[in-house]
């Protein structure tokens, strides 16, 4: 590790330390109520206290944001596969996707929840989820098939490739970058769509994180809302840390973007 | 006769005229070079034979059907994503060839173009001249009849260029194989070629059609016989009295 490596991490934990420490004495100074605003030490304590509901209700959320993130990532990609094969198909449902896309997710939540059963709850909220992460990866990936060289599409038509060919040897290489780009948004988005459709969804049958905060807003338990928001950033902080590290192994020997600076 | 172009004409959708009323053939085993000055139409030409581009007026009689094609372009245009080795092996794969057959042909490709070492380096870790050997090592790959070649030697350095000169020189006269070659060198076109096509500034034609003598002949002699000098000198004079116009 180098210095610049060192600095990376050690001046953000820095931060962190500075400005838990800070909270904590302010909180004490100004005699904050902890409805307001709980100092650190309570919400590690609450965090404690509440651990196995905690994660139970974290476990839900992440099982629904993966598979969330898996669905949109297939639909996504056999939409601008479908996509790149015909423009004709394209021109006729991408308005649909776009449609889809810039609805507000909370508006459309209450008819998902009828229409899968207002039992279903955890259905719902996933369905939900898919709807917000899928766009990113359709357009990215549509925008990436496109974007081959036209040299190199050349190239092929010389040589009589097939369509499949073209997709698979040509299209798909050239999209990956674009496509893994698009899951990095998706992935967090998947997680706020989950988050989301919880809140506005979630009609007590799914109990993931975004449950328990409502609950214990409801019933000013601060610090528990904080050990459940500190744990949904942490949860949104490994879902990017992984895909970025996914996506630099799978470009650092090509593309530019993932090439090591001389 | 193996391919004639019949008062073809490309205009581009822009308006840009090419290609303006050319006629000419090739014979089989001919190796023609185009020389013009840049925009004159060149690469359109190739383009055109390689059915990549359709003329806007005339057409392009093959004698039969058209021929298994090998095409270097001006660009390297290699993928980025994959290795030296599966760049070449490209053709051979989009073809369906086996996978032993394929290894062999990519090592004898590779080794024509003495890039056997850099078989599983990344393009972006080459140099430009290495990478256009790369394309010329996977045209070669498919063992085309015919071999279109646009500019493929401009990036390389004096060495490296003669010899790929006499490389590819050998390989004309010992394969079967018709070769289309565009340059903007008088001399490389002289050493080379057995007929050498001159064009016209945008829109192009073909202002002379100077034909070679015993051109399956050459050695590094050839570059300082009266012979060569002459030739040179008569491309030169068909290029300038162009300009002049
Ligand atoms: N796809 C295209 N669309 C519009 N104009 C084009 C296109 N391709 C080529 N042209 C035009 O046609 C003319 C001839 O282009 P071409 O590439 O054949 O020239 P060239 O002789 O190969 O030049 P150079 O020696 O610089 O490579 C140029 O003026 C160019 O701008
Ligand atoms: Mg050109």
């Amino acid at each position: 590790m180098n210095r610049d490596h060192i600095l990376a991490y050690a001046l953000p934990a820095l931060v962190a330390v500075a400005v838990v420490l800070g909270w904590e004495w302010a909180v004490a100074a100004f005699e904050v109520q902890p409805f307001v605003l709980p100092a650190p030490s309570a919400i590690v304590a609450a965090g404690i206290e509440n651990w196995s509901s905690l994660m139970a209700s974290a476990w839900i959320t992440i099982r629904t944001t993966l598979a969330a993130f898996a669905i949109a990532l297939t639909l996504g990609v056999a939409l601008a596969v479908i996509f790149s094969q015909s423009r004709m198909i394209e021109r006729a449902f991408l308005p649909y996707a776009v449609t889809l896309q810039v609805t507000p997710i909370v508006a459309i939540a209450p008819l998902v929840a009828i229409w899968v059963g207002l039992d279903n709850g955890e259905t719902a909220v996933l369905v939900l989820a898919v709807i917000v992460a899928f766009f990113p990866i359709l357009a990215n990936t549509t925008l990436g098939l496109r974007s081959a060289d036209r040299q190199l599409h050349e190239l092929f038509d010389l040589y009589r490739a097939t369509r499949w060919q073209r997709l698979v040897r040509l299209q798909f290489p050239a999209a990956l970058p674009y496509l893994l780009a698009g899951m990095k948004i998706a992935g967090g988005l998947a997680l706020i769509g989950t988050v989301v459709a919880e809140l506005s969804a979630g009609t007590g049958t799914s109990t993931g994180l975004a449950w328990r905060i409502s609950e214990g807003t409801n019933r000013l338990q601060m610090a528990k809302v904080f050990a459940a928001l500190a744990l949904l950033s942490a949860i949104g902080i490994a879902i990017y840390a992984l895909l970025s590290w996914i996506e630099r192994q799978a470009l650092k020997r090509w593309h530019e973007s993932a090439r090591p600076r001389e | 006769m193996l391919l004639a172009f019949d008062h073809v004409t490309k205009r581009f959708p822009s308006g840009v005229e090419a290609l303006h009323d050319v006629s000419f053939a090739i014979q089989d085993g001919d190796f023609v070079s185009l020389v013009g000055p840049s925009g004159c139409g060149k690469s359109t030409a190739l383009r055109l034979i390689a059915g990549l581009t359709e003329p806007t007026a005339g057409a392009l009689k093959w004698n039969g059907k058209p021929p298994a094609l090998g095409f270097v372009f001006q660009d390297p245009a290699l993928m980025p994503w994959t290795t030296v080795e599966a760049n070449v092996r490209l053709p051979l794969d989009l073809a369906g060839l086996d996978a032993a057959t394929a290894r062999t042909r990519v090592d004898e490709a590779l080794g024509l173009v003495g890039l056997s070492a850099f078989a599983n380096a990344y393009p972006r870790e080459l140099s430009g001249g290495m990478k256009m050997r790369v394309s010329l090592a996977r045209a070669l790959a498919a063992k085309p009849s015919i071999l279109l070649m646009d500019e493929p030697f401009a990036a390389l350095d004096e060495l490296t260029r003669e010899r790929l000169n006499d490389e590819l020189r050998e390989l004309w006269a010992t394969q079967k194989l018709t070769i289309v070659f565009v340059t903007h060198s008088i001399y490389e076109s002289v050493y080379l070629s057995s007929r050498i096509l001159v064009m016209s500034p945008r829109p192009g034609r073909v202002v002379a059609d100077i034909a070679m003598d015993e051109p399956r002949r050459r050695d590094p002699e050839f570059r300082i016989s009266p012979l060569y000098g002459e030739r040179c000198r008569a491309v030169r004079a068909a290029l300038q009295t162009d300009d002049a116009r």
